[in-house]
């Protein structure tokens, strides 16, 4: 696959490379309340990038504004120096905790998005993506009575199928069984391999430590750390960090 | 005269005596009122789903002015298809009153609020649900709208079929630009109305009795399909 | 991949096809006109018995559009219909005076009648006087159910109250019941409550829901009750078909229509009287 960051850079945005992605500021508050508070990031376009923190703490908040599901109160976002736009925004994908599964078949769920190819270059694409789901038993099955665990294979290849640069998970094994979270990380794997920026947001550590290449530490509504995963989960920085990790700190 | 056992045996006889005349008259009936909740539904589900999905200053008033015409009397809307199609109205030159376009035409003004108002109610839960996928995939206003109609479609059928019966039981409107002409626009209302004016109250209990057998066989049709479609394709 | 077809679909499907279907089957039709008329001519029957006939001579398919009287003659002003066939001959008059019709011809008559409960509270059965009962009717208050539609049988009833010196305008509500409907409606009405009621013969003897009523007054030379027949006026609707409508009105003042309309019964009696050419004519039937 090629990685549209080996293209020249020209005046076009599509062809721009969306790294390095700069928040400055952030601020979302909602009804009276400031959810995130002033928080400003920066991430480079490689590795898997773990977003943890609290229940509350802003995580998929900070997914949604990077996204730009959200528009922020104040504050900026620069993905490789320019605004969120529908063009950046074509080039990113995101999978939800609970996958969103249209009523359709799982193999209709992916050709929803795949709808601007030919036919022919369509159905290949499908089957592909079904095979590497590890869902060709169910590529008929109405999604919506898949299980949890194969719900969010297929809500993950929906994503890829889209062809992302970058691909954004909000807590996707949150309610799998060990064996279905093993599947969704293998897949992670492999599309991080394809060479795809992923930014996570997970609770469970051990999955963190399987996964992260770094972590963002969220807290009250700001980046309260942001380390290498390694260090992060030896030697963390923060009082709140080390009181997350040890199961201490609430929110 | 006419107690409930004789209104029945009546109605049965008529519909096993396979009258031509009263086979033509459901056949209309049938023709005008599902070519209507058709067209209501062209029109009314795209309707329903825009003011769904798409935030403009002014929706809550069209929403509540849909809810109102939800209840619009079929007299008022025959009226205003009469004047509109009488020769001496603007569409008079067309030359459809009287005829089963004429009824085709008020009965899709009268259903299509209603079908556009519960398209409405089914799209919007159905869009807080697809709504972030939606905008995440950056899906244009069309294909929204289309993928909404498309993954409602169970429940914008029962929306279809409350238009249907609201098309099929009303005479107010049809009779008024239909005219109630034999053998041209005489439907099942209009025939129940003419039969209560002739005092035969025996012969337009027996008509209605059809009527209702009609519509219940319509309702059930359409629930048993979508029930084995449902079952068998898309849950 | 299997697909299913919504039933939404395939009613969606079906109905376009209606829809599309429709236009040829209206170009493949017979030459036909719009008679604008009242629910007495239809309800009697009288129309089925002599369209068939009309139709075999001439192919013309004649499309009844029953009404009231008022409404007739306000669709036939709109131009909604080719010819006029009503009851209401001052009303028919100023229709042809105001250019909505080209002439008006007499057709037939019949009479009517005022049909009461067994009980007659007012007394008047098998009297004579119409103008008499219907001051009986309302010195003892006994129920009344009018038309209250600008019909011709409305607007012959009011005459008649009128000319009985009662104003009922003062007793809607009260024994005075001014339903807005149609005939058969009005006598149902009067069934179901043991009202009098104004009505024209045809329609009475057709009427099925008769219940507690008959026929209390018949026979006053002022219960005549005449029938015209107008062709709309195609210098004000060149819609009109005026070959077709001609040719209807021709056949039905001329002998065979005469002829027609006298052949038709119900229950052994002649229901309508023709008396086209016989202007000024007066006799009850």
């Amino acid at each position: 696959m090629l990685k549209r960051s080996d293209a020249p850079v020209s005046d076009d945005i599509s062809a721009q490379p969306l790294f390095p992605l700069a928040a400055t500021d952030l601020v979302f508050a909602d009804r009276g309340r400031t959810l995130i508070d002033n928080l400003s990031l920066t991430l480079d376009g490689r590795g898997i990038t773990a977003v943890m923190g609290s229940n509350g703490a802003g995580k998929s908040l900070l997914l949604r504004l990077l996204h730009g599901l959200l528009t922020p109160t104040s504050g900026a976002i620069r993905w490789g120096g320019n605004p969120l736009s529908d063009e950046v925004r074509a080039r990113q994908a995101m999978v939800f905790q609970r996958p969103t599964m249209l009523r359709r078949s799982a193999a209709d769920n992916l050709r929803f998005v795949l709808n601007h190819l030919p036919r022919n270059e369509r159905d290949r694409r499908v089957e592909e993506l079904i095979a590497e789901a590890k869902l060709d038993h169910a590529a008929a099955t109405p999604a919506r009575l898949l299980s949890g665990g194969e719900q969010q294979r297929l809500a993950i290849a929906r994503a890829r199928a889209t062809e992302p640069e970058v691909l954004f998970l909000d807590e996707p094994t949150a309610s799998l069984d060990p064996a279905s979270v093993h599947a969704i990380e293998e897949v992670v794997r492999t599309i991080h391999a394809d060479g795809i920026k992923v930014i996570i947001v997970t609770h469970d550590i051990g999955q963190a430590k399987r996964l992260a290449d770094d972590v963002v530490f969220i807290n009250r509504g700001r980046v309260a750390e942001q380390a290498a995963a390694a260090a992060f989960f030896e030697r963390p920085a923060t009082d709140a960090a080390q009181a997350y990790l040890e199961g201490r700190l609430q929110f | 005269m006419s107690d409930s056992g004789s209104i029945f045996s009546l109605a049965l006889g008529l519909v096993l005596s396979g009258d031509a005349e009263l086979w033509s008259i459901i056949a209309l009936s049938l023709r005008v009122s599902l070519t209507a909740v058709a067209l209501a539904c062209l029109i009314g589900l795209p309707l329903g789903a825009f003011l769904a999905v798409v935030k403009f200053p002014g929706r809550d008033a069209v929403v509540a002015l849909l809810n109102a015409f939800m209840g619009l009397p079929p007299v008022v809307v025959g009226l205003f298809v009469y004047l509109a199609l009488s020769r001496s109205g603007p569409l008079g030159v067309l030359g459809l009153l009287y005829t089963p376009t004429a009824m085709i035409i008020a009965q899709t003004i009268l259903v299509t609020p209603l079908i556009a108002a519960l398209a409405r109610q089914s799209m919007a839960d159905l869009h807080v649900e697809y709504d972030e996928l939606f905008r995440s995939l950056g899906l244009s206003m069309s294909r929204t709208i289309a993928a909404l109609i498309w993954d409602g479609r169970y429940s914008l059928s029962t929306a279809a079929l409350a238009g249907f019966g609201r098309a099929i039981a009303e005479v107010g409107a049809v009779i008024i630009v239909g005219g109630n002409i034999e053998h041209v626009t005489r439907v099942m209302t209009t025939a129940i109305a003419l039969e209560t004016s002739k005092g035969d109250l025996a012969l337009a209990m027996a008509l209605g009795l059809i009527l209702i057998t009609l519509a219940l066989f319509v309702n059930s049709a359409v629930l048993t399909l979508n029930r084995t479609a449902r079952r068998l394709a898309y849950a | 991949m299997k697909r299913y077809l919504s039933p939404l679909a395939v009613v969606s499907l079906a109905a376009v096809a209606l829809v599309t279907i429709a236009p040829v089957t209206a170009e493949a039709e017979d030459p036909f006109i719009i008679v604008q008329s009242t629910t007495s001519t239809q309800n009697s029957g009288l129309f089925n018995h002599i369209l068939p006939m009309f139709k075999k001579k001439t192919g013309i398919d004649v499309r009844v559009v029953a009404v009231g009287t008022g409404q007739a003659i306000k669709n036939a002003a709109n131009g909604d219909g080719d010819v006029l066939l009503v009851h209401a001959k001052a009303a028919e008059e100023k229709f042809v005076a105001e250019g909505g019709g080209v002439k008006r011809f007499d057709v037939m008559y019949n009479d009517f009648v005022i049909v009461g409960p067994k009980s007659d509270p007012a007394k008047i059965a098998r009297g004579k006087d119409a103008a008499a009962a219907l001051k009986s009717i309302a010195d003892v208050k006994a129920p009344f159910a009018s038309r209250g539609d600008d019909s011709g049988t409305h607007k012959a009833e009011k005459r008649h109250w009128k000319a009985a010196g009662v104003d009922i305008e003062k007793a809607s509500g009260d024994w005075y019941r001014s339903t807005g409907s149609g005939m058969g409606a009005t006598l149902n009405t009067a069934a179901g409550m043991g009202a009098y009621a104004l009505t024209d013969r045809a329609t009475w003897i057709a009427f099925k829901n008769k219940g507690d009523l008959q026929i209390v007054i018949e026979g006053d030379p002022k219960l005549f009750n005449q029938y015209g027949v107008i062709l709309v006026n195609p210098e004000k609707h060149k819609n009109v078909k005026v070959k077709e409508g001609q040719a209807f009105i021709d056949w039905l003042l001329g002998a065979e229509g005469q002829n027609a309309i006298r052949s038709f019964q119900l229950d052994g009696k002649q229901l309508f009287f023709p008396n086209a050419g016989q202007e000024n004519m007066k006799k009850a039937g």
